[in-house]
């Protein structure tokens, strides 16, 4: 499993190459592994050991048809961990792996320098371990039918977390019960009646002005109600593992699977930057130190492979790469600024040249600074769109076709970037924790132009409600433009609106 | 973390997985055989199946709602020719669209076994004295002289090996392995005595003009399960088709599901074929036999419905376990001959017969057909 002698050795050239062009990494370690364990690894998302869930099979069966129907080749798989572990496939060319080899050195930089992974756990191979073990030890107690249903449950919302608040993925797992939610005994607006026997009673024994003054009352307190949460929370999981009715090993599972949920986070804001810094120094570290001249071609090739764009999607290595070696460019030639930006003759501009030489110091700064979102906002020029030939798509209801809609820089921009905000997820709070003062779960749809899936949202809302175990409702815009409101008890869907139901 | 990750808990993993799909098939089972989905997605021991509902759901955005980036050549306003959401394999979560099932293959032993354990059908007991014996030669043996071809190299290395250490030779500085001829070692066959135990399923079908498409979907449905449960309980199953109208013919069996024929129906033409069939290619104590015939219940005469109890009573019955009759309702039958037959046979237990209403049915017919283990 450790390296045969002839890839040490192209390791420690490697290392010690990419050490002198400034990438700055933790030790990497590399792992020889075969098809069956690479395929296995990647189902486990490169950890060596996670916790029992057939999630895991299922990916593990996909990854073995890809490879199986020759449509997919896993090259590199590395964790951001320190030390850093990279596997290394058995039988690629020396060629092939000195290019993973560079390719994972460059990853490992971004996860040791860049900004949004400052707070992940580094010791995560650890982490996923222990997660392994204890989630085993609850389902020697709990039985793995209800352990493993309760973590299904838990992934259903796993992307409902809070990315701006990475610090507290350590958060233990404390308090229990409805922490902070009280239910109001007066909740029903209705005022119950004392029993009369006799009808000519009821006006004496239910006098109208005391029953009206009593509903009155209620609504006021009703309106008076303090919010809980007071703002609106975005952390859903860390909140449903503090306030939700949990048992202790319940809430303990579902603090583990926040942490690893928070863990990716970093992944996947800089999907785009993170993989093509590393084929930017794959490609600059192979053709200019690393390949012999009778390996550049098969690199040229395989190179090219991974630069492919297939029709309908952006390739994130392409376009990562691009930028970045467009930023180094600008940045040599001193096209930023003021008086870049505002010279509007072409031929000044295509020939602007002020010989600055800042390139490399520019991308190491962006690497450490950025992540996708404003990346692409702030170094994806309107020429280098036209070049990486961008458009921007969408549903054609009338012709029920996919189209192409525009290649306005503008448009695609805006495109991509809602694309990326929030890694594509659809934003959704928590606004009321104790809806129509019932201790149910109202949450928001952050709407942005487009509106929810129902057949998942129906299915997620009732794993929510096997959490809560109190009804679920979201509100969110339906594609007629219409406020609505979507509600799971645990049995039965319904879709509503909001003055209905309240 | 020093220790190589050797350990296998994928197949955990992957075992658990694979239960969840059986147990998927297992609660749509139902849906399964009335949609008749899965019939064109067979192979040779494998179906797929699409099962929806198996992965994680999430919030997500509604995929005909959104607009994405893409790169390449193209006009504004020109299709993207596919859904560009779909070709999406990357397993990015929330990326993968809403509509698609996912499409898992399983054995059709482990789909047979799933219909039997639904169904609770019995295993069926072949009639023991249609037992065959038949050799079978496995390479599982090993033997000292045999063609290079078959050479077994690590048992080779192993002799020369132990040779070597015994006399001396190895060196462990110059670790070489020269085998000589006694060390050789070759794979061979051993001959293994299996039971074997033969069925054969003779289809009927009337074709004839009341019969329509549905009808015939019906029946193709059915013979499908029939065919996976009895493959699952004979190692050799042969399958023969009879079409009739007035006349009968033997078809395969694309053209047993696909004709439609407009003429009378005379179901005695059917019953003689299939007599003749068993009398010439399936010697009865070699054979386990079952004749299904689907029909609406249509005959053309009392005179022809008089030949067909004689048939069945001195050729067929004799030959057959058991006699299977399916009506598939029809709006143009009369559904006269299942009562027939009741009243010929009514107490006979080798002759089943079901009344199959529509889709929904196909299961229970199953079960009448298939429940007695003959």
């Amino acid at each position: 499993m450790s390296l045969p002698p002839e890839l040490e050795e192209q390791r420690l050239i490697v290392e010690k190459i990419a050490r002198e062009v400034g990438l700055d990494f933790f030790d990497t370690i590399f792992l020889m592994v075969d098809y069956p364990q690479m395929c296995e690894l990647a189902a486990f998302e490169g950890f060596p050991r996670r916790y029992p869930h057939w999630r895991f099979g299922m990916e593990f069966e996909r990854q073995h048809k890809l490879h199986g129907y020759g449509l997919a080749k896993i090259y590199e798989l590395v964790i951001n961990n320190d030390p850093c572990y990279a596997y290394l496939l058995e039988g690629n060319s020396l060629m092939e792996q000195k290019l993973v080899m560079g390719h994972v050195m460059a990853h490992c930089d971004f996860f040791k320098n860049n900004a949004y992974f400052r707070h992940t756990n580094r010791k995560m191979v650890d982490g996923m371990a222990n997660h392994g073990v204890r989630i085993e030890r609850y389902m020697d107690i709990y039985g793995v039918d209800r352990v493993e249903r309760y973590i299904d449950n838990c992934l259903s919302i796993d992307n409902l977390i809070d990315p701006y608040r990475m610090t507290d993925a350590a958060m233990s797992p404390t308090q229990g019960g409805l922490h902070g939610v009280h239910v109001d005994p007066r909740s029903n607006l209705e005022v119950p009646r004392l029993k009369s026997e006799k009808s000519y009673l009821e006006e004496w024994i239910n006098p109208p002005e005391a029953i009206k003054a009593e509903r009155e009352a209620r609504e006021a307190a009703q309106l008076e109600r303090p919010r809980f949460p007071a703002q609106p929370e975005r952390g859903i999981m860390g909140f449903l593992m503090e306030h939700a009715p949990l048992e202790r090993w319940e809430r303990h599972i579902m603090g583990m699977l926040r942490q690893e949920a928070l863990y990716y986070v970093p992944q996947r804001q800089t999907k785009i930057m993170n993989e093509g810094w590393a084929s930017y120094w794959h490609s600059r570290l192979m053709t200019e130190h690393l390949a012999d001249s009778n390996e550049i071609l098969d690199f040229a090739e395989t190179h090219s492979a991974t630069m492919a764009m297939p029709p309908g999607q952006i390739n994130p290595y392409k376009v990562g790469l691009e930028v970045f070696r467009d930023i180094e460019d600008r940045w040599n030639r001193g096209q930023f600024g003021a008086e870049w930006e505002n010279c509007d003759d072409m031929h000044t501009r295509e020939n602007w040249n002020r010989h600055l030489g800042l390139g490399q110091e520019k991308i190491f700064e962006v690497r450490r600074v950025h992540n996708d979102v404003t990346f692409i906002d702030a170094f994806l020029t309107p020429e280098l769109m036209d070049r990486l030939k961008m458009y921007n798509y969408s549903y054609d209801q009338k012709r029920g076709q996919w189209i192409i809609e525009s290649r306005d820089c503008a448009k695609v921009k805006e495109s991509m970037l809602f694309q990326l905000t929030n890694y594509g997820q659809p934003i959704i709070m928590i606004e009321d924790a104790n809806y129509r003062n019932r201790g149910e779960l109202l949450l928001v749809h952050q709407y942005d132009q487009v509106g929810l899936d129902k057949k998942y949202a129906r299915r997620t809302l009732e794993n929510l409600a096997a959490i809560w175990k109190r009804p679920i409702h979201v509100r969110t815009i339906d594609h007629r433009g219409k406020t609505i409101v979507w509600s799971h008890d645990g049995d039965k869907f319904g879709t509503g609106n909001e003055t209905a139901q309240s | 973390m020093a220790t190589k990750p050797d350990m296998l808990n994928i197949e955990r993993d992957h075992g658990r997985f694979k239960e969840i799909v059986k147990g998927n098939i297992r609660k749509n089972l139902k849906e399964f055989i009335s949609s008749g989905s899965i019939l064109g997605r067979r192979g040779k021991d494998k179906v797929s199946i699409n099962l929806p509902q198996i992965d994680t759901p999430r919030f997500k955005f509604g995929s005909k709602q959104s607009s994405g980036v893409g790169q390449g050549d193209g006009q504004p306003g020109e299709s993207l020719g596919g859904d560009p959401q779909q070709q999406d394999g990357a397993g990015q979560a929330g990326q993968a669209p809403g509509d698609h099932a996912l499409e898992v293959d399983i054995k059709i032993e482990e789909l047979a076994q799933i219909l039997g354990d639904e169904l609770e059908l019995p295993n069926i007991q072949p009639r023991g004295r249609k037992n065959v014996a038949s050799t079978k030669e496995k390479y599982s043996s090993i033997r000292q002289v045999g063609p290079h071809a078959l050479r077994h190299f690590r048992r080779t290395y192993r002799e020369a090996l132990r040779r070597q250490l015994v006399v001396g030779s190895y060196n462990k500085d110059n670790p070489v392995i020269i085998p000589v001829r006694d060390d050789m070692r070759f794979r061979s066959w051993k001959s293994e005595k299996a039971p074997e135990t033969n069925a054969v399923i003779i289809y009927m079908m009337d074709v004839s003009g009341s019969m329509g498409d549905e009808q015939k979907e019906i029946v193709r449905i059915e013979s499908f399960w029939l065919d996976t449960w009895l493959r699952s309980q004979y190692q050799g199953l042969d399958t023969r088709y009879i079409i009739h109208d007035a006349v009968a013919r033997e078809v395969d069996r694309d053209t047993f599901f696909h004709t439609r024929e407009s003429g009378g129906t005379m179901i005695s033409s059917a019953y003689k074929l299939c007599a003749d069939i068993i009398a010439k290619d399936y010697p009865v104590d070699e054979w386990n036999i079952y004749p299904f015939h689907f029909s609406d219940g249509d005959n053309w005469s009392l005179d022809d419905t008089d030949v067909c109890m004689n048939l069945l009573r001195n050729t067929i019955l004799r030959a057959s376990n058991t006699f299977c009759y399916g009506q598939v309702v029809s709006a143009y039958g009369s559904g006269q001959f299942i009562k027939d037959l009741k009243e010929h046979f009514g107490d006979d237990e080798q002759v089943i017969l079901s009344e199959i209403a529509g889709r929904d049915a196909i299961m229970q017919s199953i079960k009448d057909f298939l429940g007695t283990g003959r």
